[in-house]
């Protein structure tokens, strides 16, 4: 029974002539559970695309069953039975668990769909996966783990023989997660296929026959569970080492605290948040995706409520709401610069001047002193050698992802905040811009401010801060002081405290 | 085992889901207070006969609603679609029963224009229906010159007659109903609509012909729209160049009324029956009560505040919900 359920060949995607997943081979046995693990941009959720029919691979090819299997659209995927659970969930929370079941074809008696019909052939499903929920209870009434089970019965109604999981737990109490690893266990047990995606190495080790390592998109390391520790599977993850990309630090942290974080908690999202930062400081706060990295920065920001907890800026605790933080001397440089940092069709000069455009407002209506505006951009481009020609008329769209990063720091410059939470700054901005906003960042720093830098790359963190927290499903769970004389020991520990595991 | 809620909040749920039929419940009480003839047999008959026009077409509308597209351009087939029906009665012979087809397929056919721009160009359903309303109500009034159209006088002992007591336009309300009713709830189209205006992109994920029902339930509007005029006209007996003019609006609010969300996913055919009935009977309730003619769009407009009010909030609590967690909520 050693046969292979799906076998990739060769398989490649390239993004605009990058690769996201190169020349990869790997066989999924039928009737086994293989885990796939990776760090962050490692591959996977391309891979996941490729196989899903969302992407068509630049090359190779996939065999199902032993015939060849292309997709060009997800349904084809679900035709030819392969079952997705994401941790986005696909279920309509306006109908019942029946009719999600049955979306795409209900039996039907006289022209009808036959709801009786239907819930006969559920029923059992229900039961066997432990949803003791009557089949006419809405999708909106289940909790997450319930929601989830449902798509998984989804799945087995429409016959699916490989089952993907990818990162199923995040949103799960440890009661649903182990209900959930009996139904994966069982799957199994009847002969079904299933691929576990995961950040939980614990978990892949315990719920997986086979793991398979990708790094850069590559198949790094693959085999038997039994040959897994979970130190090799973190040294396949990593195990790679960069030329330094980094400008060195112009000035060392003062001692006195400037900002500091108590207690913040958040029901469902984070949890006891306590931490300093000192003037001219910069911390790195490292996570996967879905630490609530981001969801702490839009807290901090006041974008996001917080049960409990506070947040202090120089001595003083900050206000509710973006504006009175801005007020407080706090500058967010988002995730997202397209979608929530910057006015994309407005000009260069519009956009530096957006968090400080009452400074600008001339006599009693307020009208806005244009000349003022350029001037006080001109500056500020200069200042940080944004590259633009027309600064009052050029939309920000036209520029570069660097100098797109670059206005939006020079925003924030112009409110002279004291604590600038950067968020994934280098995200989407070629290696040359990288370099000189790591050195604006250090800027910032050495001008005596507070830097919290979120990022999802060990290698900007470990090369620029002077300390860096490691958050996991909402809490810090490690705290990492600069340790440059070993690198590597020092990013497996981080790595492992961001994936909650002990190095054995 | 539903996520350990409080029993106020689902009390809060409840009424918010049940809004509608507690909102009606309490105006029919109020008039029935104020003037207990209101509650008469023969009133309420009234009522409903009267609701028949914007109903039907609410019902249609509600189609549109579910999958949070819109249709603007209803009061305009209201007009135009019967216009052509009666032009087939009057120079081509046709009788009350092919005027009747031919209402609704002109109304469907209407419908499928709007349907083509909106899913095949990708143009917003908004801007499709607002050039559609002034389009169609334009072509009607190019036919007739803007000229009263006068309909062959069986139509009128077709729109005033009844059957077994039971007057013509109820019976064609009840029917639309009751199709509507059971091609929601009883067909995999029907739950295919909801799924589209719950979540488009899972749709077509989910591998549901998203864009062939999107097409289906402009069609549907438009059908009902047609066949909303056709009764009306047929208890008038003529068309006068303003029919239906600005009813877009009384459609969409008697739909919201009923619980449809413009949100999308929300919304039943009853839902849409009750809606264009409670309006009705705040309508003829003020009138009954002898509310000052001047205040009674202002009461009419604060029921629909209410609605839109009532939909917003339950919008706001499922995204509520629906938030993302990154880790387990303890307790």
């Amino acid at each position: 029974m050693n046969e292979a359920l799906l076998r990739l060949d060769g398989i490649t995607k390239e993004w605009f002539g990058i690769p996201a997943v190169s020349d990869l081979t790997l066989a999924v046995i039928r009737g086994q559970v293989t885990g796939i693990i990776g760090e962050n941009g490692a591959g996977k959720s391309t891979l996941m695309n490729v196989i899903g029919g969302v992407v068509p691979p630049t090359s190779g090819e996939m065999r199902l069953n032993g015939t060849s299997y292309a997709p060009t659209a997800p349904v084809d995927a679900t035709r030819a039975g392969i079952a997705f659970i994401h941790q986005e969930l696909n279920l309509f929370t306006n109908l019942s668990i029946l009719d999600n079941i049955f979306i795409t074809g209900f039996p039907r008696r006289f022209g009808l769909a036959d709801r009786r019909a239907a819930a006969r052939v559920a029923r059992p499903l229900l039961e066997r996966l432990g949803i003791g929920h009557d089949p006419a209870t809405l999708v909106e009434d289940l909790a997450p783990g319930e929601r989830q089970l449902v798509e998984i019965a989804k799945a087995l109604h429409r016959s699916a023989d490989l089952i993907i999981f990818d990162e199923p737990t995040t949103s799960l109490t440890p009661r649903e997660t182990s209900r959930l690893f009996e139904v994966i266990a069982r799957l199994r047990d009847e002969g079904r296929t299933v691929i576990y995606i995961s950040h939980i190495l614990s978990d892949v080790r315990a719920l997986c026959d086979r793991i398979a390592v990708l790094r850069d998109g590559r198949l790094v390391d693959e085999g038997p569970t039994a040959e897994f520790g979970i130190a090799r599977m973190i040294r396949s993850m990593i195990g790679r080492d960069l030329a330094s990309l980094f400008p060195a630090r112009s000035a060392a942290p003062s001692d006195s605290i400037l900002v500091e974080a108590r207690g913040i908690s958040q029901p469902g999202v984070v949890e006891d948040i306590t931490f300093s930062i000192r003037t001219g400081e910069m911390l790195g706060l490292f996570g996967l995706m879905g630490s609530g990295r981001s969801e702490l920065a839009r807290i901090f920001f006041g974008l996001d409520p917080a049960a409990s907890g506070s947040l202090a800026v120089a001595g003083r605790t900050t206000g509710g709401g973006p504006v009175a933080r801005i007020a407080d001397g706090i500058a967010f440089v988002t995730e997202n610069r397209r979608e929530e940092g910057l006015l994309m069709d407005a000009s260069v000069a519009e956009n530096i001047t957006l968090a400080t455009i009452r400074q600008f407002g001339r006599g009693p209506f307020g009208l806005l002193d244009r000349a003022a505006e350029t001037a006080t951009a001109e500056q500020a481009t200069a200042d940080l050698s944004i590259r633009a020609s027309d600064l009052g008329r050029l939309p920000v769209r036209s520029l570069s992802g660097g100098n797109q990063q670059k206005v939006v720091i020079a925003k924030w410059l112009a409110a002279a905040p004291r604590l600038f939470i950067l968020d994934e700054p280098t995200r989407g901005v070629d290696v040359g811009a990288k370099y000189e906003i790591y050195a604006l960042a250090d800027r910032l720093a050495a001008a005596g401010n507070a830097v919290l830098f979120i990022s999802s790359e060990l290698e900007e963190l470990t090369g620029m801060c002077d300390r860096i927290l490691v958050m996991n499903r909402g809490e810090i769970t490690a705290d990492f002081a600069r340790a440059p004389a070993s690198p590597h020991f020092y990013r497996e520990a981080l790595l492992a405290a961001a994936f909650r595991e002990l190095v054995a | 085992m539903s996520a350990g809620r409080s029993f106020s909040e689902r009390a809060l749920d409840l009424a918010i889901r049940r809004a509608t039929v507690i909102i009606f419940a309490t105006v029919l009480l109020y008039f029935g207070l104020q003037a207990p003839t209101f509650l008469g047999h023969e009133n309420l008959g009234n009522i409903v006969k009267q609701s028949a026009f914007i109903g039907i077409a609410a019902i249609g509308i509600t189609f549109v609603l579910l999958t949070a597209g819109i249709d603007l351009s209803v009061g305009s087939v209201m007009y135009l679609a019967p216009l052509i029906a009666g032009f087939a009665m009057r120079d081509m012979g046709l009788g009350v029963a092919g005027g009747l087809f031919v209402t609704i397929g002109a109304g469907a056919l209407l419908g499928a224009v709007n349907a083509v721009f909106i899913v095949r160009l990708g143009i917003a359903p908004f801007i499709v229906t607002l050039a559609t309303l002034f389009a169609f109500r334009g072509f009607g009034a190019f036919l007739t010159s803007s000229r009263q159209f006068d309909f062959p006088p069986a139509l009128r002992d077709f729109g005033q007659g009844s059957v077994g007591g039971v007057p013509v336009p109820v019976i064609a309300f009840a029917i639309v109903a009751v199709a509507a009713h059971v091609v929601l709830t009883r067909t995999t189209f029907g739950l295919q609509v909801y799924a589209v205006g719950n979540d488009p992109a899972g749709a077509v994920k989910a591998g549901i012909p998203a864009g062939r029902v999107r097409a289906a339930v402009y069609v549907i509007s438009g059908a009902a729209a047609g066949l909303s005029g056709f009764i009306l006209i047929a208890q008038i007996g003529r068309l006068d160049a303003g029919f239906g003019q600005g009813r877009e609006f009384d459609v969409i609010a008697a739909a919201v009324l009923g619980g449809a969300s413009l949100f999308g996913g929300v919304g039943t055919a009853f839902g849409a029956v009750i809606g264009a009935t409670l309006m009705q009977t705040v309508n003829t309730g003020l009138a009954f009560t002898g509310v000052n003619l001047y205040l009674q769009p202002i009461l009419q407009a604060g029921i629909i505040f209410l609605a839109v009010l009532v939909d917003t909030l339950r919008q706001n609590r499922q995204i509520m919900r629906r938030r993302r967690t990154i880790r387990p909520i303890q307790g």
